[in-house]
């Protein structure tokens, strides 16, 4: 399988003119991006009232050539989009986009006021938070710089929706403990979660915490609710399992772990 | 839905240099301007009301004042009041000067510089460039 682009450069160097270039010549390239955006607005479940959405403004982070602003556009929304390479933004300018560019490093926190939008999209840009280049640059600091300065942004109530693909499970997990420790509540919607090849990872991150989270969709088309896949907490049935299962690849032939049992990390009466 | 990419003023009012280790506040972002135009753009009432609670509006006033001393546009832009009117959801006059204002105004060439550090923040082809370096961070 091809390596990562993220595993090579940066993203202000990999997406050079030639690369850019993709985004505006790579039908498949461009439908994938498109599908995704549509379906990240889908996620934010705004009203659907034309004179509403055309009040409102959205930050779209990783904006890129504007393929996922063309969406929002089309959605009937206001954006602002933020991306770090100029190469993409210079596609964006000449796809005449209709929403106002920034060029900035997310890694650094947002440059923006508190409570300016209403609503937040992403789309196959937060992975690039959890590589680190340079010396000077720890991914958990840049990812909670991020996370942090996103909350702030976003106005009270304000939904962000923000698709990614993690390299590894390591990736995810990290990613959205980063989300969550900044003052979210929401978590992670996977699409078509049994496929390896489909599946799409959504963190779904609200600055009010009693909206329900929407519903992923899987293989038949068919909408099912999915527990939000909170992060693995020290001492849950979920670590417990993972803790056995890792102790027992580290010691195959060992005979000391109990066998799993519907017993295994159950919730014991409270003692005190 | 207004168009073309370049930047407005209600872009500028939301930008901040916060990011900035040692900026305590970062706005409202000095205008320094040496290219700008004005783009028609259709009125939305809806989304003026909507956006004004959440505007700097003394940097607004800043900024048009200004843009207007530069002397960069054939007519200056019209004169805002210095507070925002109490019936601002229903006064279409108003409405429709900070129409023009925030969302009419393209700058296209120039910079933006932090009240604090005196950081400049470049402008061009209508987008600002926000970035820091890693020593500059929080």
């Amino acid at each position: 399988m091809a390596s990562r682009p993220e595993s090579s450069l940066p993203p202000e160097l990999y997406y050079d003119d030639k690369e850019a270039k993709k985004y505006t010549q790579n039908s498949r390239i461009i439908q994938i991006q498109s599908e995704m955006s549509e379906r990240a607005i889908e996620l934010l479940s705004l009203p659907e009232d034309p004179t509403i959405r055309s009040s409102l403004l959205v930050l779209d982070v990783g904006c890129g050539s504007g393929i996922s602003g063309a969406a929002l556009t089309e959605a009937g929304l206001n954006w602002f989009g933020v991306d770090i390479s100029s190469s993409m933004l210079e596609i964006a300018l000449e796809n005449e986009v209709e929403g106002g560019l920034a060029r900035c490093d997310i890694g650094h926190g947002l440059p923006f006021r508190a409570g300016c939008f209403d609503a937040v999209v992403s789309v196959s840009a937060l992975q690039w938070l959890a590589y680190s280049d340079r010396s000077t640059a720890n991914p958990i600091r840049r990812q909670r710089a991020f996370f942090t300065s996103l909350y702030a942004c976003m106005s009270v109530g304000a939904r962000a929706v923000l698709q990614f693909y993690p390299a590894d499970e390591l990736q995810l997990q990290l990613l959205l403990n980063s989300a969550m420790s900044c003052g979210f509540t929401g978590g992670l919607v996977t699409d078509y979660p049994e496929s390896a090849k489909a599946r799409k990872h959504f963190l779904v991150l609200d600055t009010a915490g009693t909206r329900p989270m929407p519903a992923a969709q899987d293989e038949a088309g068919g909408r099912h609710s999915t527990k939000q896949q909170q992060p693995m907490r020290k001492g849950s049935k979920a670590w417990i399992m993972r803790k056995k299962e890792q102790y027992r690849r580290k010691n195959p032939d060992s005979k000391a772990l109990p066998s799993d049992s519907k017993y295994t990390g159950r919730k014991r009466k409270p003692r005190f | 839905i207004f168009k073309i990419s370049n930047m407005k003023l209600i872009l500028h009012n939301m930008l901040t240099s916060a990011m900035i280790k040692g900026v305590k506040k970062g706005y409202p972002l000095l205008l320094r301007a040496t290219k700008v135009e004005l783009q028609p753009v259709e009125f939305d009432a809806g989304f003026v009301v909507h956006m004004l609670p959440r505007l700097d509006w003394s940097g607004v006033t800043a900024a048009v004042q200004c843009l207007n001393q530069l002397d960069l546009l054939q007519d200056p832009l019209p004169e805002l009041p210095p507070t925002v009117p109490d019936d601002y959801a229903n006064n279409e006059d108003f409405l429709r000067k900070a129409h023009i204002a925030l969302m009419q105004l393209d700058v296209i060439e120039g910079c933006l510089v932090c009240p604090e550090t005196g950081r400049e923040f470049p402008i061009a082809k209508g987008i600002p460039n926000m970035l820091i370096n890693d020593n500059e961070a929080a």
